[in-house]
């Protein structure tokens, strides 16, 4: 299924697609920091209040907001 | 002369690398207590250089850049960094740089290494933390990755100091390499458009190679059209780049995807076969803790947990050595009195620089344990947990999470706080939290606080268990926490607006702290905030000594000369300004004689009202207060309104020089400090003005 990082939800793993080629400034860096075409992620956690969320890829981990994540397109892969 | 002499040596060594890769505690490890802290002219970035010192006994010096993931820069600090590494930085060109490199993290942190290998630089690499990567079943083959790459290698772990000694030596070396050069492949027809820009960037603009190749990539990854800095290319060259901008995206290719991911194709390359991963699923100790530091609840209660310690201690605990000092400058002042003549001499030396001084150097025990907290908070990467989980609640007012500890610290005192806010790398987000720190109520408000609230607040209990006096208390510091975040608001979207602030953000292993990196922290902002702040303020206080002493009045008492004093004589001038706040001439000296420290408004209340030694709580100072009459009228001058009205004057006011001298430090100029100076001043002026408004209209007269 085809969704956004941010509608994952915890222990969730999914396979990222591409970044919204509307997400202006921020496409590069979310790309530059890992999250291409074909990376493997694992949603880990998202904060206390709900925002930032944590991912990881490989053994790094990530926080990134909701509204960042919303640019990450994925499919769930299990 | 000897042989070797000739051999060009390196003089200039940058250390880079993504944030939270350990630079800076391999910077502390290379340089020992070489090292200096400043800024970068111009920008709050902060800038840190020191000197290696290698076994021949020969140095070199070190700057430790901001930590950047890419050479295209996102934000100010990272332009810095970019800008040094491309040359683009007067009088700052490295001659070697060292790429720190993450080994748990490798892939990732490999993205900034093949970077700085386009760029054709003298590299060395410090694959760090490999002991953590090695506990987690990561094994990196160093002499591959450093065949594959073409620069040296070398691991450390520079939180226990391993493998120190060998970067130093690999960095005395005279033979360095600039690495492979650009291995990655990227698809024909984009080579193609690239070689071509490359070309033309090199004629009409006398680019060396490698910069050439970086501006192309920037300008065929950038949107549609002309580029941003467009003015500086020719005319030739932008309109060949429509043309390529045409060509790939009818071709179908994500020109900005496209560089990425071939890098990243490379990267995977290089690591195949260099990593060795161990399969294993089992949670790290890193992931173990998270479980329960970044909780839905626990997280909550363990990070409130850590704040009230540390608020504990910076606002109790550094109660007694802070006191300590206090009477070590009593008994020096005793001294100096005991040993010298009365005269302005004296007078000076022990109520002008020994009380200035003093002044200072009472936040000290503020400071040590700041810093100790910080540092504990820094090297643990509980940190980064931190603002991971008080960021939604800052971005409410257009801040990050990082911004939240800052603010804290400005509880005890806007300096501590003020310093705190290195940690936060957005320069934008930093200076907005500086600007705004000194809102929240500090230590030095309270006496004045307490004094108002004793002489005033009737001492009534609300419901069995609240005191006026108390809810008065928490008002204050409530109207002065939404000052600085409302105002936070305001400044982010006006002065400090900019494309948004993101908050993508590594989240470090956890890792035990390196005592020598604490203590080397504690020692080195201590000591930068007594010397700076200390000079600053001591001519400050020279300055307010003289205004409060001159011109002098023959046969006077302490009260009366004060009032003849430039200082009086300048309350008295302000008095038409303070008036619309239900001030009178002898606030508006309290007002000016604690201009350098907010408390000194409770001694100057005193030697205004004609008693010696007023301290906090005095009951004959209140009961002086209460019985003041305004000679005209007879009527009560200071009344419970004008309690309130100075309480939320002291809320809002810039009343500290001490946090003037610590912005301009910061800041690197006047300006910030002024326009904070003059905003907060505006702002109590009008919150006052209304608040005595108001209180007329309720009959508060």
């Amino acid at each position: 299924m085809i969704q956004s990082l941010n509608t994952l939800l915890p222990g969730d793993r999914a396979v990222v697609l591409e970044i919204r080629k509307d997400a202006g400034s921020i496409r590069r860096r979310l790309m530059e920091i890992g999250l291409t075409a074909g990376t493997q992620l694992e949603f880990l956690r998202h904060a206390p209040f709900g925002d930032p969320i944590e991912i990881r890829i490989g053994d790094t981990r990530l926080s990134l907001r909701r509204a960042e994540a919303a640019s990450v397109i994925i499919e769930r892969t299990e | 002369m000897t042989l070797t002499a000739s051999v060009p040596r390196i003089r200039l060594v940058a250390l880079v690398g993504n944030p939270n890769c350990g630079k800076t505690t391999l910077f502390n490890r290379l340089t020992g207590l070489r090292q200096k802290v400043g800024n970068y002219p111009g920008v709050t970035v902060e800038k840190k250089e020191g000197t290696i010192r290698f076994a021949d006994r020969s140095v070199a010096q070190i700057i430790d850049l901001p930590g950047t993931y890419s050479l295209i820069p996102h934000s100010p600090d990272e332009s810095i960094a970019t800008d040094i590494l491309l040359g683009r930085y007067k009088n700052e060109n490295p001659d070697l740089i060292v790429c720190v490199v993450d080994a748990s993290n490798l892939e990732r942190h490999l993205y900034l290494v093949t970077q700085i290998i386009d760029r054709q630089l003298p590299l060395v690499i410090a694959l760090n933390m490999v002991d953590i990567a090695e506990e987690n079943g990561v094994n990196i083959n160093r002499k591959i990755l450093a065949k594959r790459l073409g620069v040296p290698v070398v691991p450390v772990v520079a939180s226990k100091g391993i493998g120190i000694d060998d970067l130093k030596r690999v960095i005395a070396e005279t033979n360095h390499t600039v690495g492979l050069g650009r291995q990655w492949k990227l698809p024909p027809l984009v080579d193609q458009e690239l070689n071509e820009l490359m070309g033309l960037l090199a004629d009409h603009h006398q680019l060396s190679a490698p910069i050439a190749f970086h501006e192309s990539v920037l300008l065929l990854s950038s949107g549609n059209g002309s580029p941003v800095n467009g003015n500086k290319y020719s005319q030739e060259v932008l309109h060949h780049l429509q043309q390529d901008h045409t060509r790939l995206d009818t071709a179908g290719i994500d020109r900005q995807s496209v560089f990425v991911e071939s890098r990243f194709e490379l990267i995977r390359e290089i690591c195949s076969g260099a990593v060795m991963k161990k399969l294993s699923s089992r949670p790290t100790i890193s992931d173990k803790i998270d479980h329960f530091a970044t909780h839905k609840v626990w997280g909550f209660v363990i990070f409130i947990v850590f704040m009230g310690l540390m608020f504990q201690a910076m606002f109790s605990w550094s109660e007694v050595p802070m006191l300590a000092i206090g009477n070590g400058f009593d008994w020096m002042g005793q001294q100096i009195t005991r040993l010298l003549p009365t005269g302005d001499v004296r007078d000076l030396l022990v109520n002008g620089a020994l009380a200035g001084v003093a002044a200072v150097v009472t936040f000290l025990p503020q400071i040590l344990f700041l810093f100790f907290f910080l540092g504990m908070l820094e090297d643990t990467g509980y940190m980064a947990r931190a603002a991971f989980i008080m960021d939604r609640l800052m971005g409410k007012v257009g801040l990050s999470g990082k911004s939240f500890i800052p603010l804290l610290s400005s509880f005890a005192c806007a300096i501590p706080g003020i310093m705190a806010t290195r940690t936060i790398d957005n320069p934008r987000d930093r200076l907005v939290t500086m600007l705004v720190a000194p809102l929240m109520s500090c230590s030095a408000r309270l006496p004045v606080y307490t004094l108002m609230i004793a002489a005033f607040i009737p001492g009534i209990t609300l419901f069995g268990f609240l005191s006026l006096a108390g809810l008065t208390l928490l008002s204050m510091y409530l109207l002065g926490l939404f000052a600085a975040l409302g105002m936070a608001w305001v400044l982010k979207k006006t002065l400090a607006k900019g494309t948004p602030s993101f908050f993508i953000m590594e989240l470090p292993q956890y890792r035990l702290p390196s005592v020598q990196s604490i203590a080397r922290q504690m020692f080195d902002r201590s000591w930068q905030f007594v010397k700076r702040a200390g000079t600053f303020i001591l001519g400050v206080s020279i300055i307010l000594w003289f205004l409060a002493s001159y011109p002098r009045t023959e046969n006077a008492t302490p009260a009366e000369q004060l009032q003849n004093s430039f200082a009086g004589q300048a309350g008295k001038l302000i008095e038409p300004m303070i008036k619309p706040l239900g001030f009178d001439w002898k606030i508006g000296i309290g007002l000016i004689g604690s201009l350098l420290q907010r408390e000194v408004f409770v001694s100057t209340m005193g030697t205004i009202y004609n008693i010696q030694d007023a301290g906090e709580g005095d009951v004959s100072l209140q009961q002086k207060l209460r019985n003041e009459r305004d000679p005209s009228t007879g009527k009560p001058s200071f009344t419970l309104l004008t309690a309130i009205c100075v309480m939320v004057y002291y809320v809002f006011a810039m009343q500290c020089f001490s946090t003037i001298a610590i912005m301009r430090k910061e800041t690197g100029g006047w300006k910030w400090p002024f326009f904070q100076f003059a905003y907060m001043t505006a702002l109590a002026w009008i919150f006052t003005f209304a608040v005595y408004r108001v209180g007329l209209l309720l009959g508060g007269a």
